[in-house]
């Protein structure tokens, strides 16, 4: 179960994260994207998701991700991503309820690139029971 | 002319295993579900599904070819309410269309549909593009 007490609170992710070309030309390959000089808008997702799973999984708040399904998401983007970016990412705990036994846990991950926000990204989250 | 109540050219996409694995390789999402048959029948899913994420990149490429390129996209979201099954030796469609909802300035709103084996696997399908 989630910490309830977690709640509201925003998590640092690890270092910052260097996207490369190689990275962004493996993504656009698979949705047939032939323009590689930015990133697909749900590119990000690869880095969002990893840190969900390295801040949500802390022991401190505990939420089970083997048990984890996606149930929706939602993209802001400020900025296109590029190759070289260095990006931070943060991640806050937005609301968290448990329906029938399921957890369900609304993420905002802000992705910023010296300091300015780039992609701000959302991720409802269910465990099930 | 693009107005509300414009409706967009229809895509199809194909998934197979193939393409999920190679999804799964980009985005660095290995989950089972999505690539091991035994793994998914195990958990009670009817067969291999895709990613929602890859349904959502693919969606979101029909996005960016409407805008004019993924520069062009502010906002894109939804739900994902169905799983798209992905048998073994099978390719499968994922067939996309979309509505403008709204225009303000450059700002075109978009609702979009997505099935797959005539079965609607998102919901909510939004996007904001700059026209």
């Amino acid at each position: 179960m989630l910490n309830p007490d977690s709640v509201g609170s925003t998590f640092a992710g690890t270092d910052s994260i260097t996207v490369s070309q190689s990275e962004i030309d493996a993504f656009c390959a698979v949705i047939g994207e032939t323009d590689t000089s930015i990133a697909p808008p749900t590119f990000t997702i690869r880095i969002t998701l990893t840190q969900f799973e390295e801040i949500l999984t802390r022991p401190e708040i505990g939420l089970d991700w083997s048990r984890l399904v996606h149930g929706d998401q939602k993209f802001e983007i400020f900025s296109p991503v590029k190759a070289g970016d260095q990006l931070t990412c943060a991640a806050t705990i937005e609301s968290y309820r448990v329906a029938a036994g399921n957890e369900i846990v609304t993420v905002r991950s802000d992705l910023k690139r010296e300091e300015r926000l780039v992609i701000s990204a959302w991720s409802t989250l269910v465990v099930r029971a | 002319m693009i107005e509300v109540g414009t409706v967009l050219d229809e895509k199809v996409f194909y998934l197979d295993r193939e393409l999920l694995k190679q999804y799964a390789d980009a985005s660095g999402d290995q989950n089972p579900i999505h690539q091991n048959e035994e793994f998914a029948l195990s958990v009670g899913l009817p067969n291999v599904i895709a990613h929602g994420m890859l349904t959502m990149a693919l969606v979101g490429k029909y996005v960016s070819d409407f805008a004019g390129g993924s520069a062009n996209v502010i906002e894109y979201s939804a739900r994902f309410t169905k799983p798209v099954i992905v048998p073994a030796g099978e390719k499968v469609d994922l067939t996309v269309t979309g509505t403008v909802s709204e225009v303000d300035g450059n700002k075109v709103s978009l609702s979009l549909t997505a099935t797959s084996a005539g079965v609607k696997v998102l919901g909510m399908a939004k996007a904001v593009v700059l026209k």
